[in-house]
């Protein structure tokens, strides 16, 4: 690997070595000349040849570093939509590549072939209306073509989420990530109010909500695989933004301002592990919006289960208000009854309140 | 200003020795080299102050790409200069690292590519190329270079306080940047920066309104707008869009000024930090993005429009051939100048602006490719079929293009809201802006430095030194940027401080990528020891220039080689043509200047330049209100 420096390190001396070696010689050899203004010296040849040289070696180097590093670009998309815009990306960098080669390629080799010779004289050549028409309208054709495309592709991302999407709920807050979920029996999401969090309700779960009796809350990401899954995303204090590499989810999350995100992942983790052969691959979520110190950290491991292990997993997972029964204090008198049902029957059973709502 | 005019009836345009006989009032040294209301002087302060700023820049980089390259290093080392940002383990503080990033943003965009770039050659170049005697207002100029120096003095300063610089990146996006208990550089770094934008914002607009008064009522008698070389018509550009939007910049300030120290909450809500409710409600973060990428885009174009005006005239001038589709040049600069200002909220496909609006900018976004693609083309075809000499301005130029095309095509992806989902705020960006705004501009100073220091300092910078640096940097530049591409695709965020939380290997996949980026950093930025050494030893021990070093067409080579407060001796010279004659057939030399007229040339005028010869008579009859003008 270490080849890898050595090789374009190289590449960069031993270019810049023969320009100084060249402009040397040619520094004794004017040493005493009159320099001409437009000194049709060697430098003017040797610059020229730099061009052509660095256009060789770009060439090269530009395949070589691609292949070298395309094993390690991200792994192919785990999301429907990704899947798409990772097409659509790869035709467009093949687009833009092949405008980009085509032009280096020219203004180097122009560069080079034009170089200064006293025996000739530039040609005056002010203006081509019908070559100026031609490069203006192909590149904006090929720009309405990108264009509707993409803007096709953006719009059925950003469409509404199917009704049968699974509600998550990410929170993002200096610096890590809260995870809710909308819980086993209602697919509605409580309300949260920034003014309720305590230490224990770090997420301000606001329990006069029917819908927050059966949310509960994780550290890590569970989404189902081959199911639409709806990411409700918040920040507490700063900016965040949810990244899901291997997703291609990427959406901000603003303090004030709740954003979303629905996307159907479509390879579980165990698949994905297989694929790559890598039996200790997870999918991960990361910050891309930077929030202060812990910025670079700010990652929590996301699965993707199979719709049957999903169902299982929520289902095994405690409501807040089972981990946290003080909270029913918070449930205002006409839905104690409703809340209740989510507290379990032992420890509780000697609370006064509860006593109190019973009766 | 009127002190050195004289009515003298010669027009010195290759005469160069000094007759004092005009009454010279003596300037001392300060109003002749600090407090100077002389354009030139002027452009040589921003040039300094510019060259000192890419290097202090340019060094904070080095520091985080060590971080970055070498995440195992210790850089104990350093203690001796960043102190206890160099925490007990040898490392660099986390803290320090953003701070890093976010000056280094700050310092290249504002103060070396706004304030080095279009504060230097605006100065310089628009009374020298449009024949006037200064600047509209030279004190209001005075005053702009001024108001840079605090701005410059205070963001200095705010490197050096105990709770650090601003940390929040060079876009401060709040609430990060406005609650002081996120992190230690939004306390008094973050009122520092916002202290110093103001100033640099006051400067930029005083500078640019002198800038569009300068052209449009200065130009000297024949100098229509169609005959003026495509620097000025790039920096007449850039002084509109910083004139329109530099002052939403300041009121996104302002704001956020208020929401920082007057308990107003235009961008916060719903705020817990650090154990506690703030009770600010209603505030948007976005507002704030919009406002500051209302600026923020126009500033790409305010950064690059100079370098590509001045880039068109030394292409042309250097390929001895007229710049391809004069009118197609300034027509793609207008497109973009225009565009410019509707394309901001590209940068905000993913913040949760509403959806709708993403494809509306996307559509705007992609459209401005199409001037930039003309642009591009018509360099190209300015080469095609010329006679290039490859003086360090003109290797510069070539660069420039290719880091336009390079940096340039990877816009269209980025401008595409469905593939920025995955893009945003990856290396992918950071490759796409260093290169096509970054290293671009960069290298349109550079161009602009080699090929004016002659006319700036009278003399001649070493060629041989020049060479080698392009030949570095150039190579440097694209061994630094061109990798990121692939760091971007792998889906690195950038503003990371390291990337173990990817998991998977990602990081020590690209582990030898990223060290071998910091090498070439390094070398890249070392070899800029080449020009600085260059530059300042040519200021003193240069070659003497010549009248015309390039063989150039424009005004600014006909005034004496040392231009005193002034320019001209004599009468400013009247313009006849365009700058673009090189290599004109039937013509003896290859190029003709812009004050020869076309009764002087009949052998190499086209059929429809004879009919200009007629307008001659009424051009030179506007010598007497000209001078009188100037000695009102």
């Amino acid at each position: 690997m270490n080849f890898l420096i050595g090789l374009l390190s190289i590449v960069f001396f031993a270019l810049s070595i023969a320009v100084i070696s060249k402009s040397m010689k040619l520094n004794k050899k004017l040493s005493g000349e009159d320099e001409d203004e437009f000194a049709l010296d060697s430098a003017n040849n040797v610059n020229a040849i730099g061009m052509m040289l660095f256009w060789l070696f770009g060439t090269i180097g530009g395949v070589w570093s691609f292949l070298h590093s395309k094993p390690d670009f991200l792994p192919v998309a785990a999301s429907e939509h990704g899947l798409k815009t990772d097409s659509m990306f790869w035709s467009s960098m093949a687009v833009v590549t092949f405008a980009f080669f085509i032009s280096n390629t020219l203004l180097f080799y122009f560069a080079f072939k034009y170089r200064h010779n006293k025996n000739r004289k530039a040609t005056f050549y002010p203006v081509n209306h019908k070559l100026e028409l031609i490069w203006t309208v192909i590149p904006a054709i090929v720009m309405a073509i990108l264009v509707f495309t993409g803007w096709r592709t953006w719009r059925d991302i950003t469409s509404q989420a199917p009704s049968n999407a699974a509600v998550i709920e990410l929170t993002g807050h200096q610096f890590g990530w809260y995870v809710r979920y909308a819980g086993a029996d209602d697919s509605q999401l409580g309300h949260v109010n920034y003014k309720l969090i305590d230490e224990t309700n770090n997420l301000g779960i606001d329990f006069t909500d029917k819908n927050s009796f059966d949310d509960f809350t994780a550290t890590e990401l569970h989404l189902p695989k081959g199911q639409p899954v709806l990411l409700k995303i918040r920040a507490q204090d700063v900016l965040h933004s949810v990244y899901l590499p291997f997703h291609r989810v990427k959406m901000d999350a603003v303090p004030g301002m709740p954003t979303k995100f629905w996307f159907t992942p479509n390879i579980s983790t165990d698949e994905m592990r297989a694929k790559l052969g890598k039996p200790d691959f997870n999918f991960k979520l990361n910050c891309t919006e930077v929030c202060g110190r812990g910025h670079f950290g700010m990652s929590i491991t996301v699965f993707v289960d199979e719709p049957a292990d999903y169902k299982k997993w929520v289902a095994e997972q405690k409501p807040f208000l089972a981990t946290n029964p003080s909270y029913l204090d918070k449930v205002p008198a006409n839905l104690k009854a409703k809340a209740s049902k989510y507290i379990p029957a032992e420890p509780i059973a000697a609370d006064s309140t509860e006593a109190v709502s019973v009766k | 200003m009127s002190t050195a005019l004289s009515t003298s009836e010669e027009i010195h345009t290759h005469d160069h020795d000094h007759d004092h006989d005009h009454e010279h009032h003596e300037l001392g040294f300060i109003r002749t080299y600090i407090f100077s209301e002389d354009h030139k002087t002027i452009a040589k302060q921003y040039l300094i102050s510019g060259i000192l700023w890419a290097f202090i820049g340019g060094s904070l980089s080095i520091i985080f790409r060590l971080q970055l390259g070498f995440p195992g290093m210790t850089l104990e080392w350093l203690k001796p200069i960043l102190g206890t940002w160099i925490d007990e383990s040898g490392k660099l503080d986390k803290e320090f690292y953003l701070a890093l990033v976010t000056m280094h943003g700050t310092i290249m965009v504002f103060f070396v590519l706004t304030a080095g770039l279009s504060g230097t050659f605006s100065n310089f170049l628009i009374p020298l190329q449009i024949g006037a005697r200064d600047m509209a207002s030279g004190f209001i100029n005075m005053l702009s270079y001024w108001f840079f120096f605090i701005s410059s003095v205070v963001m200095f300063s705010s490197l050096f306080i105990e709770t650090g610089p601003a940390s929040g990146g060079w876009v401060i996006y709040p609430p990060l940047s406005a609650l002081p208990q996120a992190m230690p550089g939004s306390g008094l770094g973050m009122t520092m920066w916002l202290i110093s934008m103001t100033f640099f914002i006051v400067s930029s607009l005083m500078g640019g309104i002198n800038y569009i008064c300068t052209v449009i009522n200065l130009r000297t008698r024949g100098m229509s707008f169609t005959k003026m070389p495509l620097t000025i018509w790039s920096f007449f550009f850039t002084a509109v869009l910083g004139l329109l939007s530099f002052p939403v910049l300041l009121s996104a300030a302002l704001l956020l000024i208020f929401d920082r120290s007057f308990g107003t909450s235009f961008y916060l809500s719903e705020i817990y930090i650090q154990g506690q409710a703030l009770p600010n409600v209603g505030g948007s973060p976005i507002l704030y993005q919009h406002l500051f990428w209302f600026l923020g885009h126009p500033e790409v174009y305010i950064v690059l429009l100079p370098a590509l005006g001045m880039t068109s005239e030394i292409i042309a001038t250097n390929s001895r051939k007229p710049i391809f589709g004069y009118r197609a040049m300034i027509g793609s600069m207008m497109g973009i100048t225009v565009l410019a200002f509707i394309v901001w909220a590209h940068h905000m496909f993913v913040t949760g602006m509403n959806p709708f609006l993403g494809s509306v900018f996307m559509f705007l976004t992609l459209i401005i490719a199409v001037p930039s693609a003309v642009k591009a083309f018509n360099y190209i075809t300015t080469l095609w079929r010329g006679n290039i000499v490859f003086t360090p301005a003109m290797l510069f130029s070539i660069g420039l293009v290719s880091m336009f095309i390079s940096g340039g095509v990877t816009g269209i992806i980025l401008g595409n809201s469905a593939l920025d989902i995955n893009l945003h705020d990856t290396y992918f960006v950071v490759a796409h802006f260093h290169l096509v705004m970054g290293a671009a501009s960069f290298f349109g100073l550079m161009a602009g430095v080699y090929h004016w220091f002659p006319k700036m300092f009278g003399r001649m910078m070493n060629k041989t030194l020049g060479y080698v640096h392009f030949w570095f940097t150039f190579v440097g530049v694209y061994l630094v940027f061109f990798p990121m591409h692939y760091i971007g695709i792998a889906g690195f965020p950038r503003r990371y401080y390291t990337f173990t939380a990817l998991g998977n290997d990602g990081m020590a996949a690209f582990a030898d990528m990223n060290s071998y980026i910091s090498i070439a950093a390094i070398i890249t930025f070392t070899a800029q020891a080449f020009f600085a050494f260059n530059f300042f030893y040519s200021i003193f021990k240069g070659k003497k220039a010549p009248q015309n070093p390039w063989n150039s067409n424009t005004l600014e080579w006909t005034t004496p080689i040392n231009p005193q407060h002034g320019n001209w001796e004599g009468d400013i010279p009247a313009v006849y043509r365009w700058p673009y004659d090189y290599s004109k057939p039937g013509a003896a030399a290859d190029f003709i200047p812009q004050n020869v007229p076309f009764s002087a040339t009949p052998e190499s005028n086209l059929p429809e330049e004879n009919e200009e010869i007629a307008k001659e008579k009424a051009i030179e009859g506007l010598l007497g209100a000209q001078n009188e003008s100037y000695n009102r």
